[in-house]
Parts: structure tokens; C-alpha cells; sequence
């Protein structure tokens, strides 16, 4: 059976709390705070983008394989801030990581849920045997507009997960995708921030999509919340995925270690793989896992996961979440903050 | 080989010359030697620039200078070594005339800084563009990574760099055609604008406009043109690896040793031997490596010679006497032979206030980039 | 930079990709025709470690025009276990706290942007090892 045979996760080392984006606009921040459940998120460098996030978390994730690049015949990154509009972020990160030229390599968008279709297609290409390994990441960016409620959440960070067949850490059990067409959110080519339908980003988008998929993977695994050990939704704030969660079924404590958002921040495609990440770098031999996740426009990509006996020796290869959300930090000032995020217009 | 010497001298003021073109500054400095000397002819023109094509935009200046000098016809051609482009033109001239291809040439560095292009950017391609400029390093950037080793290996402190930059400026004042007339103070020095730490603004050489040139012909010929002609005794070239990171110490300047080696052979003198210098001080602490690698002062000592005053006038072995690039400017392609004007002045006794008593032996030393191209040239009063 | 000589470049911006001289075994970065230390003309490619040693440093406060979003920035030469030294950036942290000795690790990053739609320019710079995760040196 395939499964993941190595993940790494990447979070930047810059952050800056949901109290100084508000002191910015004159908010109050407990209210954000309280209504977002959002503490602080991180801040990609100036010289951090989706390559580099891709790049980050791929070394981890062949590390913890041990696989050698050049056996790795699919590469899909799945963001919605590839640094081009048109050439791939997939290339750059194949010649980084040592992988091809004997590789497909694709960029996948689809709002929030990118990186798991990007891992859903690597995944499925192993299965079918056309390739020995495959690499789907999920790596994000992304921008919210000054003075936005998206200016609290979006961050950068990112996932990249390995499958193959043999020596497999993580099973995959099922998975599971529900699609419907529903503007909720989205980005005009040549627009430099995304728009959202405000409210409409929640029933009809967000939970509804949530929902369905986990429902649906249940119902095709016969799995009931009960039996899992950990759950991740996809994590726009802090307080959509507790609620859609306890919908389901599940308690905070199945959700607590992948619902990373709270320092983390939303980090789009990375979102919910970052979670699994932060899973991963705890979860026993034989834990059941659920992660589903959700993009605007609107869908989502489920997957029932199932460690296995090698995981607790191999993540040890390879950095974990907490270490960068707890690790060494720098705290920008708004200003700082703008300049990062190049909201600055300098002459050229 | 016949023996080699300079007769005459010219050299434009040093500054941001506004008014004044690339081709007027060399043809200004070009007449002024020819007019000392009384010539109204030249067998060559060696002119060295580094970058007139990204300064002003033009390449090819060899023939534009003979033709704007009103000698269209002369054989003519530009020698490029960064920011020693004016040294190397001067071993060319040099060769040129002590091989007996040619009588009577001039010698020529001219660069025009101030004409609207970014200078950090056109002085960055000196460095290596794979290895240094690629990463964003300046050239500020590189010769405070030479400081920051300087400092970790003999505890050269910040006070001392200071005081070089002191140094050059009480030595400027006293030259009419420096840039900067004005003397510093050390606390100004210490608390001007840091610019790549530890260097700060008065650490750095200024952006100049500026031409320098001198006339050569064999010694046998030289009463015929002036009645104290200068000996051009000795000439040392060498190269380094041409990215910092490369060097065993980047501390250390091995071209400039290895040149000076070469020069001081040909003149048959060593370092103890030299009364007045003028070396490559496009910062502070280049002046403090470069006295160390020509010997002028044991390796590692380099930073008590400012503080002390054994490199000022009055000192043991004046260096900078002109004001170095610090004070006088640094028109990147003029300086090297700015230098050796100092030093034919010198020896000449036409220095006024500036003048070193009783100067025999005068030694230029001259570098492109952070040091992997070095000049030096060693000069004998007759 | 004009997309060729930056793409020529590739292997040793974005894998550290080096020669070992088979004459002395010297390493050299980026691989060259010839050693420098032997004039061997024979080189294998080897991986540099990702981490080293803050040789020497500085901190840029005037930038060339392409970095000036960057300023301040720290530059350093880092030496790496296999004795090459590369001249880099040192980033994701305080740029006066960076001191010859510092351990630092090479990561993987956006270098320069070539003006507002030129090509994006990648390759590694360094971070303190008190601020990266040491998991990730290897
Ligand atoms: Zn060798």
C-alpha cells in the first residue's frame, strides 16, 4: 500500500502579532484576538517565497525518506502566490532539491486547497505505479490587503509531503474530494491582493465544503470520529476549524496539536498539510489521522492517515513544526512588516 | 631596456567638476604636461579608465582622447585594471618607452563619476559578478569585511581607522587640488554615518571627476624637455584571486606584497629605503594593509602607523602626502597616475607645504578591486 | 542578469554543487576549469555541507539599487567543513549580531529580483544556528 515516506514543513522566522495589525488600524485587538482566535502569524522574509518555503520543507521531507532525488518521477507544488504568473515554482525546487530531469512537474492552484491535490495527484500517481515516488507540496505566501480581517491570517509556511511503497511512514487509508463552483474568494490575474465575499466565506463556502468531504470520507472509510487520535481542518482563522470540527464530532483535543493557526497564521495551500506536519512529528505507530482541507471557489480534499511503526525513528530526520513556531523568533513592527511584505514603493 | 623617465606633469582639480566632460578632463590634464614640457607632439597615449562605458556611456577611448588632444593619428589605447587602470597605463607607457618602441608618450587616467550614473553599482563590477556582486556585496561591503579581519586577527580598533582617515585630510588640506580642503577631527571621523560596519562615510574615498597625466621619453632625452627629470627605477605588477573569499587571510593583500616585491627587485632598493609614498587608500583600511603588505611596516602593525604619526608629514616615511583618495579624491582611472604626480612633485621639491625634505626614493602603489590587481611604482630623484 | 548566465549557473546557486580537484582534492566553489591550488584540469562534483563558519562581516546600510528593499543587510564569508568560503548573506536575523566565529547554517533563497519583471534570481544565504533549527544543517 502507498503512503507518505517523508514530510518536512517550513514556517519562516518573522512574525508579527494580531496586536500590532490592530494597534495599525485603531482595532481593538482582544476583540481579534477573541473573534479570530488569532495570536500572531509568521511573516515570509523578503527573501522568502513559495520556491524557497518548497525547497525548505523538500530537503526535510527527502531526509526523512532517505530517498534519493533522483527517484522521485512527480513534483507538484500547489500555492496561490507562485512567484510567477507564468513559469513554474516546481522547476526551480526539482533543480534544488536534486530531482530530474526524468520528473513531471506541474504547479497546482486551487485557492487554499492546492497542496493537498498536489499531494492527492502524487499520491495517486504512486498508487497507479506510473511513478516510485512522487511530492506533493503545499506552500503559500500569500498577501492580505491593509486593513482587511485577511491581514491578521495570511501567512507563509508550507509542507511537502514524499509517497511511495515501500518503507512507508504514514498509510494512506482513503481519501476523499468535494467540489462545487461557489465565489467565495478569489484573485484577478495582475490583481496583487485576493477579494472575499465577506460572510459568504463561511456557510456556504467554508463549512459546507468541510463538512461534506469529512462526512464523505467517513462514510466510504465506516470510520466514526471516535476512532481517530488527531484531526485537522483547513485553518482560514482560529475559530472556523473548531467549529466545523465540532460539527463533525470531534473534540478539541483530536484538533488541538494540527490547529497550528494561532501562531502560525492561515498559510493557504500550507495550511492544513502544516498541521498534518505538526501531527506527524508526534503521532504514535497505529494513531488514525484526518486532514481536510479547503479552497475558495470552492472544495475540498480529505485523506484518513494511519502512522506506522517507522514514523517515531524517521521524523527525527528532520525539523518539527513546534521548533519553528516556538523556536527562535523575530517580532516586526508594522513598518517592518510593510516592508517585508513589499507594501513600500521605492523608485526604480 | 632603456632607462625611463617622467618630465613633465598635469593634472586637473579634483572634484564634482560639473562643467567638465570626460574627454575636456583628460584634454586638460593632457596639455598641461604637454605645455611644461613644450611638446606639440607624442609618439603613443596610454589612458587608463575603468569604466567610462558605464559612467558616461563610451567605450573606446583611446582614439577620442588623441583626436580631442588635437593629435588624431597617434597611436592610442586604453588600459582597464579597475581602480589601478591609471598604475597599469603607467607600466604600459613605461615598457613602451624603455623597449624603445616609442620616444615620447603620455601617460594618461582620466574618470568622469558624477554624470548621473549609479556609482555603488559601475564600482560593484570590479568585484566578481558570479561570486560577490551576485549576493549584493558593495565595495564598501568588501573592504569592511577586510576591516572586520583586520580587527579579529591584530585588534585593529575603530579609533585607529579613524585616525587614517585624520591623517588624509590634515594632508589634503595642504593640496589646492584636493577635493576636500577641509580637515576632520576624529570624533567626526568616528561618528559620521556608518556606511558597512565598521566603515563609516569618512572611512570611504569620495566619488571624483577628475584626469591626470605625465609625459615619458627615455632618460638619455629628458634634459630636453625639463631640468629635473624623474627616474622611473621600478615597476611590479601582480594579481590575487579575484574574489575575497578566495584569499588564505582577507586580511592581507597578497597582490600588493607580491607586486611591491617585484618593484622593489628592478630598483634594486628595499621599503627602508623610501621617503615618501603614496599608496591606495580607497578606505582607511586599505591604507593600513596596504603599508603592511609593501612593507613600509611589519605585518600586523599597520594600525599604530596613523595614531602615531610615523606615516604623517614629519613622520618616519610620509604616506599619502597628496591627501590619498580619502582627501584628494579618487577618479577611479586617474588615481594611479595622480599618484605618481605626488610623488614626481615630491621628489622634484614642488610639493610647497606639502613637502617631504630631502626625498630621494618615492614608491605609488595602486589596486583594482578589493585587491586583486596591484600596481606599484618606485621613483628616483636625478 | 540575463537569464543564460544566470541559468548557467544553476547547479551551484541552488545545490551547492562544487568541484574536487582530483589532482590535490582541493574543492573548489563554484567548480572551474582549472584548480587553483594545482592547476588540475579533472574535477568530480561534490555537495557542500550546508553550514559553516563567519569567517569575516559586515552589515550593508547603503545597498546596491536591486537590495535597497533589504537594507540593512549582513554579509559574510562563510567557510563550510570542506574548506570552500562563499560570500553570502546572512539573513533571518539581527544583522549587527553577526560576528566572525557565528555558526551558521545555507538555506535556500529569492537572491535578487531583476527590476519589476525580470527573472527571480535564487541561491543560498546563511542563518545563525541559534536562530535555525539544527535538524535542518545536514
Ligand atoms: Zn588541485
Amino acid at each position: 500500500m502507498s503512503g507518505i515516506v517523508g514530510y518536512g514543513a517550513y514556517i519562516p522566522r518573522n512574525r508579527i502579532t494580531s496586536e500590532e495589525i490592530a494597534r495599525q488600524w485603531g482595532k481593538d485587538p482582544r476583540s481579534i484576538q477573541r473573534g479570530l482566535l488569532l495570536e500572531e502569524k509568521s511573516v515570509p522574509g523578503i527573501d522568502e517565497d513559495t520556491i524557497t518555503i518548497s525547497v525548505a520543507a523538500g530537503r526535510d521531507a527527502l531526509a526523512r525518506a532517505d530517498v534519493d532525488p533522483q527517484r522521485v518521477g512527480a513534483l507538484y507544488i500547489g500555492s496561490e502566490s507562485h512567484p510567477y504568473a507564468v513559469k513554474p515554482s516546481g522547476t526551480v525546487v526539482a533543480e534544488a532539491l536534486g530531482i530530474g530531469p526524468e520528473v513531471h512537474v506541474a504547479d497546482f492552484e486551487f485557492a487554499c486547497k492546492a497542496g493537498t491535490e498536489a499531494m492527492f495527484v502524487a499520491l495517486s500517481l504512486v498508487d497507479s505505479g506510473r511513478v516510485e515516488y512522487a511530492m506533493g507540496i503545499g506552500a503559500d505566501t500569500s498577501q492580505g490587503a491593509p486593513n482587511d480581517a485577511l491581514e491578521f491570517s495570511a501567512s507563509g509556511g508550507g509542507a511537502a509531503y514524499l509517497f511511495g511503497r515501500d518503507r512507508v511512514l504514514v498509510d494512506v487509508l482513503e481519501t476523499y474530494s468535494f467540489t462545487t463552483d461557489t465565489p467565495d474568494f478569489w484573485r484577478r490575474e495582475g490583481q496583487f491582493y485576493p477579494r472575499h465575499g465577506g460572510r459568504f466565506t463561511g456557510e456556504p463556502a467554508y463549512f459546507k465544503h468541510v463538512e461534506a468531504a469529512a462526512r464523505g470520507i467517513l462514510a466510504r472509510s465506516g470510520l466514526k470520529p471516535e476512532d481517530f487520535r488527531f484531526a485537522v481542518f483547513h485553518m482560514p482563522n482560529g475559530k472556523f476549524p473548531l467549529a466545523a470540527g465540532k460539527a463533525l464530532g470531534f473534540t478539541n483535543e483530536q484538533m488541538k496539536t494540527g490547529r497550528v493557526v494561532t501562531t502560525m497564521g492561515n498559510t493557504y495551500s500550507g495550511s492544513s498539510p502544516t498541521g498534518l506536519a505538526a501531527i506527524l512529528d508526534v503521532a504514535e505507530p497505529g494513531d488514525r489521522i484526518l486532514i481536510t482541507s479547503f479552497g475558495s471557489g470552492a472544495g475540498s480534499d480529505a485523506f484518513v492517515l494511519q502512522a506506522t511503526d517507522l514514523l517515531p525513528s524517521r521524523r527525527e530526520l528532520g525539523a518539527t513544526v513546534r521548533s519553528m513556531l516556538d523556536g527562535p523568533r523575530r517580532y516586526l513592527t508594522y513598518g517592518e512588516y510593510a516592508k517585508y511584505r513589499e507594501k513600500i514603493i521605492l523608485n526604480h | 631596456m632603456r632607462e625611463v623617465a617622467i618630465v613633465a606633469a598635469g593634472m586637473t582639480r579634483f572634484g564634482e567638476l560639473w562643467q567638465t566632460s570626460l574627454r575636456d578632463l583628460f584634454v586638460d590634464a593632457a596639455t598641461e604636461a604637454l605645455n611644461a614640457a613644450g611638446v606639440d607632439r607624442l609618439d603613443a597615449i596610454f589612458v587608463g579608465s575603468m569604466a567610462s562605458g558605464q559612467f558616461v556611456g563610451q567605450e573606446h577611448i583611446g582614439p577620442l582622447c588623441a583626436d580631442h588632444l588635437g593629435m588624431a593619428g597617434v597611436a592610442a589605447m586604453r588600459v582597464e585594471s579597475a581602480c589601478a587602470s591609471g598604475g597599469m597605463a603607467l607600466r604600459a607607457g613605461f615598457a613602451e618607452v624603455a623597449s624603445g618602441l616609442s620616444d615620447l608618450v603620455l601617460v594618461a587616467g582620466v574618470e568622469k563619476m558624477n554624470d548621473g550614473a549609479d556609482a555603488t553599482a559601475v564600482l560593484a563590477t570590479a568585484a566578481d559578478q558570479e561570486t560577490e556582486a551576485y549576493q549584493g556585496v558593495t565595495f564598501p561591503g568588501l573592504y569592511a569585511m577586510i576591516a572586520r579581519a583586520h580587527m579579529e586577527t591584530y585588534g585593529t580598533t575603530e579609533e585607529e581607522l579613524a585616525a587614517v582617515a585624520v591623517k588624509s585630510h590634515r594632508h589634503g588640506a595642504l593640496n589646492p587640488k584636493a577635493q576636500f580642503g577641509r580637515v576632520v577631527d576624529l570624533q567626526s571621523v568616528m561618528t559620521s554615518t556608518l556606511v558597512a560596519d565598521p566603515l563609516r562615510l569618512l572611512h570611504c574615498s569620495p566619488v571624483t571627476d577628475g584626469a591626470a597625466a605625465v609625459l615619458l621619453c627615455p632618460l638619455r632625452d629628458a634634459k630636453r624637455f625639463t631640468d629635473r627629470p624623474v627616474k622611473l627605477i621600478g615597476s611590479g605588477v601582480a594579481t590575487g584571486a579575484m574574489a575575497l573569499a578566495d584569499r588564505a587571510d582577507p586580511a592581507f593583500l597578497d597582490a600588493v606584497q607580491l607586486s611591491a616585491e617585484r618593484a622593489y627587485r628592478m630598483a634594486a632598493i628595499g621599503p627602508g629605503d623610501v621617503h615618501v609614498a603614496e599608496v591606495h587608500d580607497c578606505f582607511s583600511i586599505a591604507e593600513i594593509c596596504c603599508i603592511e603588505a609593501l612593507g613600509l611596516v611589519e605585518r600586523g602593525h599597520g594600525r599604530h602607523a596613523a595614531p602615531s604619526g610615523e606615516t604623517a608629514l614629519g613622520g618616519r616615511v610620509p604616506v599619502n602626502t597628496s591627501g590619498g583618495l580619502k582627501a584628494k579624491g579618487h577618479p577611479v582611472g586617474a588615481t594611479g597616475v595622480a599618484q605618481v604626480i605626488e610623488v614626481f612633485e615630491q621628489l622634484r621639491g614642488e610639493a610647497g607645504d606639502r613637502q617631504v625634505a630631502d626625498a630621494r626614493f618615492g614608491l605609488t602603489q595602486n589596486m583594482g578591486g578589493s585587491g586583486a590587481s596591484s600596481v606599484v611604482h618606485i621613483l628616483e630623484r636625478v | 542578469m540575463p537569464s543564460p548566465r544566470y541559468w548557467r549557473e544553476i547547479p551551484g546557486r541552488y545545490r551547492l554543487e562544487a568541484g574536487r580537484c582530483h589532482g590535490c582534492g582541493k574543492v573548489v566553489y563554484p567548480t572551474r576549469r582549472i584548480c587553483p591550488a594545482c592547476r588540475g584540469a579533472e574535477f568530480e562534483p561534490v555537495l557542500l555541507s550546508r553550514r559553516g563558519r563567519v569567517v569575516t562581516s559586515t552589515v550593508l546600510r547603503v545597498s546596491p539599487d536591486d537590495f535597497v528593499m533589504e537594507s540593512p543587510y549582513a554579509m559574510a564569508i562563510v567557510e563550510t567543513p570542506e574548506r570552500v568560503r562563499l560570500m553570502v548573506q546572512v539573513t533571518d536575523c539581527e544583522p549587527s549580531t553577526v560576528q566572525p566565529g557565528m555558526e551558521v547554517t545555507l538555506e535556500f533563497r529569492l537572491i535578487r529580483k531583476e527590476g519589476q519583471s525580470g527573472i527571480l534570481c535564487y541561491g543560498h544565504k546563511a542563518v545563525p544556528v541559534v536562530a535555525a533549527d539544527t535538524a535542518r544543517s545536514r
